[in-house]
């Protein structure tokens, strides 16, 4: 098995849903809490396994708005376990799933270093580093209804962006949409083979606007309503 | 790359530790040691261990969770780091021994000075390999890391021991020609990495996002405060400055301690001026040091909206 993520940059709306549940889930999760710094004062800062960034794609009055989020990408080439010195970092051989054994690491910071997505986090109350589980604890757990064995962020997304599943299986949803969408990885220049997978935005038909009138343009809306 | 100053002490003073390490075994194997005593021997040996160690003592400070660092042995087949403590662990009971073969005049001497003198540049190279590895920072992911790191040592080492050579009043020419001819060889190395970071090269925001067909600027990091990544990654100095410190950084660690050394060949300058340009060329290292921390420019900041690396 090969899992991970695949996520639509043509219908995430960027509005951190994936980031929070992520949070609130992992934070009693397997690695232990996800701690804060200052969290209520001027500059909150901690811990987070994933997190969004907003980009202008393209030149004004032709750009457009794109929302990454980026959490661990679960890389088949996962230099961030080959560098760490301890063995806390692994990759699971059944599922490609990389994890932090957090009773082995020692906060050297070396694989954060070696990550190009910066997936990798330092808690800074335990002085371990933290990372994407893929929720490992949920999408096996089998107390959980069926539909519900996925990561928080899948489940979370209002806009189902977030699709979770099994590269390795040809016929499943990640693979069709990474297929049919020509789904990409980021930087792949680096060589890391990241799974997770990002479908560009669809590009909008081009419309003439200036060659309807506006008159012709009502009456084609009115008939579209009519004819549904 | 945030330059940790634990780092910077461990990978300068233990250089200079290893190079001295290397330059005494050299000298048992070459014969230039033979003009020293046995205990002024022991006396290098032991200097040189004991900045080995100071700087070792220093690495474990940048840990964020120490009491797992027992277990940094574990994973030698593929991290350097894990190699580098090996090595570096490894050298403590063979320099004991070159020690124990200086003092009691052991037959098989020129067999451990030898293997400590590999033992010294094999723990210098393993510890240049943790940063020339990672694909993430370009200025850091070339051969020439490894080639520098090992001429830094052999520089600080070599002009540390002729201070402590001209101390015990065996100061020899040649080898001074040989170290100052090092010295120049390690300048021209660093002038040519200068040049080649120069070069724009790597990793782009088209890249790191995907739209590689069009312009792409950051919106919205998507935090208000700076995080782990900010921190550890962000690390900014202007240009202006950096071109500066990299003039006081090529004055203090190469030319000034060249012409120390020259001046002493010379006869110029009394040789005790040695054990200064050894301290004005520690000095420099350690500028250097941190230029090379704070100008390794990560890929990860293409994602903060930096436009290339």
């Amino acid at each position: 098995m090969k899992l991970g993520l695949v996520v639509d940059l043509d219908t995430c709306v960027g509005c951190h849903a994936c980031a929070t549940a992520c949070k609130q889930w992992n934070t009693s999760g397997t690695i232990g809490p996800l701690s804060d710094e200052r969290p209520h004062g001027k500059d909150p800062s901690g811990s987070w396994l994933n997190r969004i960034h907003s980009y202008e794609v393209g030149d004004s009055p032709h750009s457009k708005t794109v929302n990454i989020p980026m959490s661990c990408m679960h890389c088949e080439t996962a230099d961030c376990v080959t560098v760490c010195p301890t063995g806390a970092s692994y990759k699971r051989e059944e599922d490609g799933i990389v994890l932090i054994d957090q009773d082995k690491c020692m906060g050297c910071n070396l694989c954060s270093w070696a990550c190009p997505y910066g997936a990798r986090e330092l808690d800074p109350n335990s002085g371990t580093m933290k990372k994407c589980t893929l929720c490992v604890d949920r999408i096996y757990d089998e107390q959980l209804p069926e539909a519900e064995r996925q990561p928080a962020c899948v489940l979370t997304c209002p806009t189902s962006s977030r699709v979770f599943g099994d590269f390795d299986d040809p016929d499943s949803e990640v693979s069709r949409l990474t297929r049919e969408r020509a789904g990409q990885q980021l930087m792949p220049e680096l060589g890391y083979n990241p799974v997770n997978t990002y479908l560009p935005p669809r590009i909008p038909k081009q419309q003439d606007s200036m060659s309807v009138s506006p008159m012709q343009g009502v009456r084609q809306l009115v008939n579209r309503i009519i004819n549904r | 790359m945030h330059p940790a100053f634990s780092v910077l002490i461990f990978t300068v003073t233990s250089g200079a530790g290893y190079g001295l390490l290397a330059w005494l075994g050299a000298g048992q194997l070459l014969g230039f040691t033979q003009t020293l005593t046995v205990n002024q021997q022991i006396v290098i040996g032991l200097m040189a261990m004991v900045l080995v160690s100071i700087g070792l003592a220093s690495s474990t400070m940048h840990l964020a969770n120490p009491k797992n660092a027992w277990r940094s042995f574990s994973r030698f087949r593929t991290s350097w780091l894990s190699r580098e403590a090996v090595f570096a662990i490894l050298l403590y009971p063979v320099a004991g021994l070159y020690a124990a073969a200086i003092f009691w005049q052991w037959s098989g001497i020129n067999i451990l000075a030898g293997l400590s003198m590999i033992l010294a540049l094999v723990t210098l190279f393993t510890t240049s390999m943790i940063y020339a590895s990672l694909k993430t920072i370009r200025q850091w992911n070339t051969p020439m890391v490894p080639a520098l790191f090992m001429a830094y040592a052999l520089i600080s080492g070599g002009v540390l021991f002729l201070a402590v050579d001209a101390f015990f009043g065996t100061l020899k020419p040649q080898l001074q020609a040989v170290v100052m001819g090092l010295v120049v060889i390690t300048l021209a190395l660093k002038l040519v990495y200068f040049f080649w970071q120069g070069k724009p090269q790597g990793a782009t925001i088209q890249t790191a996002t995907g739209f590689s067909q069009a312009s792409v600027r950051l919106l919205d990091a998507g935090h208000s405060a700076p995080t782990f990544l900010n921190r550890e990654f962000g690390y900014q100095v202007a240009a202006d400055q950096l071109l500066r410190l990299r003039v006081i950084m090529t004055l203090v660690t190469f030319i000034v301690p060249l012409a120390l050394v020259y001046c002493v060949f010379g006869g110029l300058v009394g040789a005790e001026l040695l054990g200064l340009a050894w301290l004005i060329m520690m000095a420099g290292l350690l500028l250097e040091r941190w230029l090379f921390f704070a100008e390794a420019r990560h890929v990860v900041r293409l994602y903060q909206g930096e436009q290339r690396t």
